[in-house]
């Protein structure tokens, strides 16, 4: 289990089998990449300077997100994630506006303001399920996304993705458990960005690593360099290719280094070695790329720090958009409890919009009623 | 027609709702070939085959997880927890998942999902065989909770919560899974969610009830009606969630004395809602104060339950107390 798939080194050095992709390919995965920075600086500042409430830095596990984004096709394919995975939506084409409008909880959000920032949910351009905050609870449902997938005779798969804190809880067991059991065709990506808020793996398990603990389940464990988007896209692609060919499913554990604290309201200096900082900080999944690409002649500097200046004006312009749109209209705390507004709760929305526009609250500045 | 038990006429519904719909789909601990623990699944994995009824692990957090799953890609599973007081470890999954995601994802993925469930006493289970927990889960925003209390309504909701759009928890009395036979017409009808009916006719007091509950009052209100002339309505809820409120508070308007019968522990229990609601709805109305009768704030006990269940004797106490005020 000390294998770790690596296809390049931290110089950006091929040290295995580069995968035949065009060039194309490289150049999408590098921009999401970048772009996956951009838009968790822009999320950092936000945060920072009490624009938004809250984030979850997303630094330093860029290629975990976006190589095994790259390997999906999401015309069939579906996502059920956790919260630090901003790269699979911005490969997949969500637009950063839209995310922001999460950030923001404005009233074009797709979750309506209703969840904290972060918590992304979209069916279009992907199946990107609803994040939750309670942890491991999307790993069985991802199964049985697959489970009715195969029942219906189909040959999508199911990524799933958590931290290795949620290797401990329940969900991680139940859903690599009935995985075995069932065959399904899904892909468990396991984020070893080695903390669970301030605790690190050795307080999450005596196990020699999480990939292992597939063994026990039946099912087969990978470990991958989760610095190396290369290396990612391999082991996800293999996954996805045999989740699809009835083979069942994989756990992939992609090893890396969650280089900002859990959250916004986290300080990750009280309990992170700072040399443990400089250590992945050589190892950064972006300068790797870049350098194994102007290697390979795909991308030249010029190019690089322009795409680089676009990916920051992008974000800074999404956020902009965002921030001028409204909050949603009061009576949307009461829609989408069930797919019909019971009595009771149409008594409540009528009170509490009564309630605060008698007392001029609930009410835009452009008037329209009620905000 | 046919004369159906309880438990006969949840696995017709099961049968008549799996051919209608193919998305339809059974799943839970030994729910296949064995039919279930109480045989409410009986012959479905004969007739269906195993993608359609299936045995799970042992999991219950896998099983509701796993359902909800499958709820969000298009088809209708219908989860079986082998008793009420076995769903505690899928608690999580049910009420921060399928009862929030139309929710959080502003109705991008929904849980068109039932999870079935035997829940109470009445045969010598113990602490961890014959819980009422209905008040864990009415409390949850965005799931349903139904309760049958004869055969022919246990049918007609459970076809009706597997056509609902969200999730269902359908509670099943499990002392009445063999209590009683009753005609049960063949084929497919639903009972509204959502809707309470009128189980003995009365106007001098009103008893909601429902569940196993629903014959106890019954019985409780025929004594009543014979030793002091008096007629007692029973109401049996059927919906707990969500509740036709207009109905009780209508009742209660037009009965004046008011009896809630629950099986489940006192305190912040779902009878209390509904004493709260007639307090708050229709006070004016009451000729005497709310009595609750209900289990107790222990848990359950074994050898000695039928003490701790109520029995008509305790209700005609009640109804007799409201009476006499």
């Amino acid at each position: 289990m000390s294998d770790l798939l690596q296809i390049i080194d931290r110089e950006g050095n091929k040290v295995g089998t580069v995968p035949r992709v065009k060039k194309e390919v490289f150049l999408d995965m590098y921009r999401a990449m970048v772009r996956t920075r951009a838009f968790d600086d822009r999320c950092m500042k936000l945060q920072r300077t009490g624009k938004v409430g809250f984030s979850v830095p997303n630094r330093g596990i860029e290629a975990v997100s976006v190589g095994a984004a790259a390997a999906l096709d999401i015309s069939k394919d579906w996502v059920a994630p956790h919260y630090r995975d901003f790269g699979i939506m911005l490969y997949h084409g969500v637009s950063p506006e839209r995310m922001m409008d999460t950030m923001f909880g404005n009233e074009a959000d797709s979750a309506v303001g209703r969840q904290m920032p972060v918590h992304f949910s979209f069916r279009k351009p992907l199946n990107f399920l609803s994040i939750s905050s309670p942890l491991g609870t999307q790993v069985p449902q991802a199964v049985g996304i697959a489970m009715a997938m195969k029942t219906r005779g189909e040959d999508g798969a199911v990524l799933t993705t958590f931290g290795d804190g949620s290797t401990s809880a329940s969900g991680f067991h139940s859903g690599m458990n009935w995985a075995g059991v069932f065959n399904s065709p899904t892909v468990f990506l396991c984020q070893n960005n080695q903390w669970a808020i301030s605790c690190p793996s050795e307080q999450q398990t005596k196990s020699s690593s999480y990939a292992i603990k597939g063994e026990a389940y039946g099912v087969p464990g990978v470990r991958v360099d989760g610095n190396d988007v290369l290396a990612m896209y391999r082991a996800v692609s293999q996954a996805v290719k045999r989740a699809r060919a009835g083979d069942g499913p994989t756990l992939i554990e992609a090893v890396t280094f969650r280089m900002g604290g859990h959250s916004t309201s986290d300080d990750p200096t009280k309990y992170v070695d700072p040399e443990l900082v400089t250590y992945w900080e050589q190892r950064d999944p972006i300068v790797r790329f870049s350098a194994f690409l102007h290697a390979e002649g795909i991308l030249n500097e010029a190019a690089d720090a322009t795409l680089r200046e676009e990916a920051k004006d992008e974000m800074l312009a999404a956020a902009r958009a965002a921030e001028a749109k409204p909050v949603p209209v009061l009576t949307s705390v009461f829609e989408d409890v069930f797919e019909e507004t019971p009595a009771h709760l149409k008594k409540q929305s009528a009170f509490c919009v009564d309630h605060y526009s008698s007392r001029g609250e609930g009410v835009n500045e452009k008037g329209e009623f009620p905000l | 027609m046919s004369e159906l038990t309880l438990v006969q006429a949840v696995n017709d519904g099961l049968r008549v709702a799996m051919k209608e719909d193919e998305s339809v789909l059974v799943l839970g601990q030994d729910v296949g070939p064995k039919g279930g623990v109480f045989l409410a699944t009986d012959g479905l994995h004969a007739e269906f085959g195993e993608d359609r009824c299936f045995d799970t692990p042992l999991s219950e957090d896998g099983i509701v997880g796993v359902g909800i799953g499958m709820a969000m890609n298009g088809m209708k599973p219908v989860c079986e927890i082998q008793f009420q007081d076995f769903i505690f470890p899928a608690f999580d999954q049910i009420v921060s998942e399928a009862a929030k995601m139309r929710y959080r994802s502003g109705g991008q993925y929904t849980v068109p999902m039932v999870i079935r469930t035997p829940y109470g006493g009445g045969i010598r289970g113990g602490l961890y065989h014959s819980q009422s927990g209905e008040a864990y889960f009415a409390h949850t925003p965005g799931l349903k909770v139904v309760i049958p209390s004869n055969p022919y309504d246990a049918k007609g909701l459970l076809i009706a919560a597997i056509q609902d759009p969200d999730p269902v928890l359908f509670m099943e009395p499990k002392a009445l899974y063999r209590a009683f036979r009753q005609e049960v017409p063949d084929g497919l009808y639903t009972v509204p969610l959502s809707t309470t009916a009128t189980v003995v006719e009365g106007e001098d007091c009103v008893i909601y009830c429902w569940g196993a509950m629903v014959p106890v009052c019954k019985t409780a209100a025929e004594r009543v009606s014979e030793s002091r002339g008096k007629s007692i309505r029973v109401i049996d809820l059927r919906t707990l969630m969500p509740l036709d409120e207009e109905a009780v508070i209508q009742a209660t308007r037009e009965c004046g004395r008011v009896v809630v019968v629950q099986e489940a522990p006192r305190f912040c229990g779902y009878a209390s809602e509904i004493s709260a609601i007639l307090a708050e709805n229709a006070v004016d109305s009451l000729e005497a104060p709310i009595q609750r009768v209900t289990g107790f704030d222990t848990p359950f006990p074994n050898t000695l339950e039928n003490y701790y269940i109520p029995d008509a004797r305790r209700v005609v106490d009640a109804i007799e107390q409201v009476l006499d005020y």
